[in-house]
């Protein structure tokens, strides 16, 4: 079991690209959920149509940066479709609803009918050229000993993180204006925000268009780092993600999913090196072969989310005052 | 050796390489091709077909390549590259007496090419005649497979919608328990680790450890998570995680792909009302009518089930009428989770069990009690049937794909004109 | 009915005692007025009011035994219900349809039986979520943040409520620390900052102990002095009798009684419609 290479790969995950387009969508999940209280099960298909969005721009012949308004501008519109039917109703609603929605979207992003736009089960590549043409770092190999990256990844990373601090920062600028106390009465109480001369239903469509383009922005930063944009690469566990991210920052604390990608993703491939080298030792014996790995880190994930919820769900850095209070 | 006849030594090996290298099927060239073994099953006997013919064509249509199966029932069509084909079996070349055991997938139209390898294709045969199909009998044919998909779906969805009748609970996790209701009786039926029971039998341990699963949740985590004051939100969350847990669970234990139980697999088509089918599709049907009718009649007629309208009605008033609610509640699960199971195993001889089944059918479920109406049992048998056989019937205008599509929209067009679905109530849904 | 000329507004405030006692009876000036109000929950008729004047700047108490429609009848009224009939004006605009948001922008603005306290907000915060007219409250008013000078002021105005209610040392801690008959006052002061002309208050002192209540009264009978409107729920009826200008009892939905607090109190139907409370006291007088 070679310790020093799991540890130093779970900390390049730890700052990688994943780890950074997981920040960005989970600080879109956590303006919908953790600020306003919003129950958005299929976050990944904001991230979807995001990457398509840019791909398919790309891949028409437009320039990759107009992709970005594209997939802005498709995850707004798929929100308010979502939005407008359930947000009125229970919070059940909308969770049913954006569950099928993320996976109608990669059903259809998959089946021959959208193929002559999305390229079927294949998907869309080599679209991404123009952003590594512009990378402005010198070729070659950048960190110590085993912990580097080609400057090609660092240059995603750089835009990445880049783009998590200033997502960040739009964020915070809403939370901390009277729009942001608004969101934070309706995650209270509805009614009481309502009795008070505000206009809920608006405030929470705004609120799951906003995250779900900060989401769309994730996806776009994934389309990029993997250069593909697949459909069997949007599945219902990039929600997951998301809220075990979101759970761990904290709902409603700031940069609680930037933190919280930071912790998820070191330990996420912490565990996948353990568990992969304990197979390889025979530690389970005949019990776990190495394709079981997998599959047994997210029933895990599953574990750990479950117990969050339950027993943390303010999170690792959640005030204790805020816990003391009852809240229903 | 002279230099000319070493020279025509090396000319011969190489084509005779080159021709042993071209040999078994162009297949080598690029390396990928898909392939098949066309034999009839029934029950256990495997006879194989000779001479039926298979086409793959390129999405759009495009012809490929075609190939005859031989004495072995093995054929095999070369493809140019990875990606997505369109394969169909040309009943026309079918000897007498066989057909395919679901004439609608004579085309499997999104066949995946991997890299580098051939590709098997399964086209299920078996004893029968193939009728000609004109437009009624195919919207009957298609109606009464939508019936028994939605026999399907209404087994499934009673659970789910009770128990957000009594604990106001969206259990994002049915799926799964559908799920494991099929993974448990093929356990039972055609694992090699298990007993090997015909799988009407093993469908009774499924049900019954299934039902004890859902109890178990309620008495482990959502009646102690209720008691404790978690909110709604917390619990839609932690169910969200529940069902991660238990659907990769069954992926270590079951493995990615899908396989079938040992019965029922193929059968004959028999001709019923007029409408030509297959005898498991009429038992799935009746079968779920005689349990959901048994349903019905305990929820109207039985001390308990009353107990559980009227909890599902108003609970406060309920316990203050004296109704022990946990147990009202319990029951509800076990109910609930042993109806799942039924609809999973019945899933699973009309099709096969996979680790995801249940998921996949999730979002058909929510349409049906949306539909339906969340929080009733009738409401959730009403909207089961319809959604099973609009989806089904949705495919003789949209390609087969859209089939989830077509329930999504009817789960839209339900929440904006009748959010409370057609026997729910207004009160429930905020 | 009265003869006369209704009062000038801002004048003389009208005379309960010179209006006829009987339930639907006209205001000289309404502020809200109800007809043919029905909503019923299946077969059970939760309210069935044929008529109602809430005349301007009086308070007027709701009463009637438990599961007489008192708060349904607030729900409907607030927009927070939707009638099976009816149409009811405030100010002579229809309210009929209009979402509760839009009800309490147009200025009748009510609390709840169970007080909602947005607990995890700070009591400030709380107040300055009530203010109208804060631009910073848009997407682009926050994006642009020009909403600094309008918050400062809005701040300044619930500092001073918040003196007046006794709040002001607890403005920054969480209102979900406050006790319970704190959070009844935080609510009233909160829904005043929306700048209401008719408060309707669900059971205002319940739970509250006697001292607070006083506090309590003294603020709601401040309200009528600044010239609002008040409705208000109570089964007090040593409350009732103390600050009410106007009473109006309900019983399975509909209005039986209504007049000068004495005159309702002696009401025959009333107190049968109380028999079995030990609210049921005959008050002196």
């Amino acid at each position: 079991m070679d310790w020093l290479k799991i540890l130093i790969d779970a900390g390049r995950a730890a700052v990688g690209v994943p780890a950074a387009a997981y920040a960005l969508s989970s600080i879109g999940l956590n303006l919908q959920f953790g600020y306003t209280g919003l129950l958005n099960f299929g976050h990944v298909a904001f991230m979807l149509v995001g990457a398509y969005g840019m791909a398919i721009t790309a891949d028409a012949g437009a320039p990759l940066w107009l992709g970005i308004p594209v997939g802005i501008a498709a995850a707004a519109v798929l929100g308010l479709l979502l939005g407008i039917p359930t947000l009125r109703l229970r919070a059940d609603y909308l969770a049913i609803v954006t569950i099928a929605a993320g996976e109608i979207l990669r059903l259809l992003a998959r089946s021959s009918f959208a193929e002559p736009l999305t390229n079927g089960v294949f998907g869309i590549q080599a679209f991404a050229g123009a952003f590594y043409d512009i990378n402005p770092i010198p070729d070659g190999q950048y960190g110590i000993g085993r912990f580097r990256f080609d400057e090609r990844t660092l240059w995603v990373m750089l835009v990445a993180w880049t783009l998590v601090v200033l997502a960040a920062l739009l964020i915070r600028r809403l939370t901390r204006s009277p729009w942001g106390r608004v969101i934070r009465a309706i995650r209270e109480d509805e009614d009481a925000a309502r009795s008070l001369g505000k206009n809920v239903f608006s405030y929470k469509l705004q609120s799951l268009v906003i995250g779900g383009a900060v989401g769309a922005t994730a996806g776009m930063v994934l389309a990029i780092n993997q250069q593909n944009v697949a459909p069997d690469d949007w599945l219902p566990l990039l929600t997951f993600y998301s809220f075990t991210i979101v759970i761990i920052g904290g709902p409603g604390r700031l940069w609680g999913p930037v933190v919280g990608s930071v912790i998820f993703w070191f330990l996420f491939v912490l565990l996948d090196g353990f568990m992969n080298g304990a197979v390889a030792q025979g530690w389970f014996g005949d019990l776990l072969t190495s394709t079981d790995v997998g599959p047994i880190r997210f029933a895990l994930l599953g574990v750990a989310l479950m117990l969050l919820m339950i027993f943390r769900p303010q999170g690792i850095f959640g005030s204790r005052e805020e816990m003391l209070i009852d809240v229903r | 050796m002279t230099a000319r006849a070493r020279f025509l030594a090396a000319a011969a090996a190489g084509v005779l390489l080159a021709l042993f290298a071209a040999g078994p099927a162009a297949a080598q060239a690029g390396g990928e091709s898909i392939r098949g073994t066309l034999e009839v099953i029934d029950g256990r006997d495997r006879t194989p077909v000779e001479g039926a013919a298979v086409v793959v064509s390129t999405t759009d249509g495009t012809e490929i390549g075609r190939d005859e199966s031989d004495a072995a029932g093995d054929w095999e069509v070369p493809v140019p590259g990875p990606g997505t084909y369109r394969v169909e079996l040309d009943t026309d070349t079918l000897p007498e007496g066989v057909a395919l055991t679901d004439p609608d997938r004579r085309v499997l139209p999104e066949v995946q090419a991997r890299e580098g390898r051939a590709t098997p294709v399964r086209f299920a045969l078996g004893p029968g005649v193939t009728s000609d199909t004109g437009t009624w009998d195919r919207v009957s044919g298609l109606v009464l497979i939508g019936l028994k998909f939605g026999a399907i779906i209404a087994l499934s969805a009673i659970g789910l919608s009770l128990v957000f009748g009594v604990t106001g609970l969206v259990n994002f996790a049915h799926g799964d328990i559908v799920t494991m209701g099929a993974a448990i009786a093929f356990f039972f039926n055609a694992s090699t680790l298990g007993p090997g029971w015909h799988i009407a039998l093993a469908a009774v341990p499924a049900i019954l450890l299934t039902a004890a699963f859902g109890g178990g949740l309620e008495l482990g985590l959502w009646g102690p998570l209720r008691r404790r004051g978690t909110s709604l939100i917390a619990m839609l969350v932690v169910s969200i995680g529940l069902s991660f847990v238990i659907r990769y669970l069954i992926l270590v234990v079951f493995e990615g792909l899908p396989r079938p139980y040992l019965d029922y697999v193929v059968q004959r088509e028999i001709t019923f009302l007029g409408i030509s089918t297959v005898p498991k599709n009429l038992w799935i049907i009746g079968i779920t009518l005689v349990v959901l009718g048994g349903v019905g009649l305990f929820l109207l007629r039985t001390k308990l089930g009353t107990a559980m309208r009227a909890v599902a009605d108003n609970p406060d008033l309920a316990e203050s009428s004296g109704i022990d609610v946990d147990r009202v509640v319990l029951v509800t699960w076990v109910i609930g989770a042993g109806l799942a199971a039924l609809g999973g195993v019945f899933f699973g001889i009309s099709e096969q069990v996979q680790w995801d089944m249940g998921f996949k059918i999730l979002l058909l479920i929510f349409a049906a009690v949306i539909l339906g109406g969340l929080g009733t049992a009738f409401g959730a048998m009403i909207g089961g049937f319809t959604i099973g056989v609009a989806v089904e019937v949705s495919t003789l205008w949209l390609p087969v794909e859209f089939k989830t599509v077509v329930a999504l929209a009817i789960l839209i067009v339900m929440l904006l004109v009748r959010p409370q679905g057609l026997l729910g109530a207004r009160e429930r849904i905020g | 009915m009265s003869a006369e000329m209704p009062p000038p507004a801002g004048a003389t405030r009208a005379d309960p005692a010179r209006i006829e006692p009987v339930p639907g009876v006209a205001k000289p000036d309404p502020i809200l007025i109800a007809t043919d109000l029905r909503r019923a929950f299946g077969g059970l008729k939760a309210v069935d009011v044929d008529r109602l004047e809430v005349q301007r700047g009086w308070i007027t108490s709701m009463i009637g035994p438990n599961g007489a429609g008192k708060t349904t009848l607030f729900n409907v009224l607030t927009g927070f219900d939707k009638p099976q009939e009816g149409h009811w004006h405030l100010n002579g605009g229809a309210l009929v349809g209009i979402p509760s948001f839009r009800v309490a922008r147009r200025g009748m603005v009510r609390t709840f039986q169970l007080t909602k306290s947005l607990a995890r907000l700070t009591v400030v915060e709380n107040m300055l979520v009530a203010a109208k007219d804060q631009t910073g409250e848009g997407f682009f008013g926050a994006l642009l943040g020009r909403w600094h000078a309008t918050e400062r002021r809005n701040e300044e105005r619930a500092m001073a409520s918040l003196e007046q209610f006794g709040l002001a040392h607890m403005a920054d801690q969480y209102a979900g620390s406050l006790s319970g008959g704190q959070r009844k006052l935080l609510e009233m002061a909160r829904a005043l900052m929306v700048e209401p002309e008719l408060v309707m208050l669900d059971e205002p002192t319940a739970g509250v102990n006697p001292a607070l209540t006083q506090s309590l009264l003294g603020h709601i009978t401040g309200l009528r002095d600044r010239g609002m409107s008040v409705v208000f729920i109570e089964h007090d009826m040593d409350v009732v009798q103390e600050i009410s200008d106007w009473v109006v009892c309900l019983s399975q939905g509909r209005i039986i009684a209504e007049g000068p607090p004495r005159v309702v109190a002696r009401n025959p139907a009333v107190i049968d419609a109380y028999l079995g409370t030990h609210h049921g006291e005959e008050p002196d007088g």
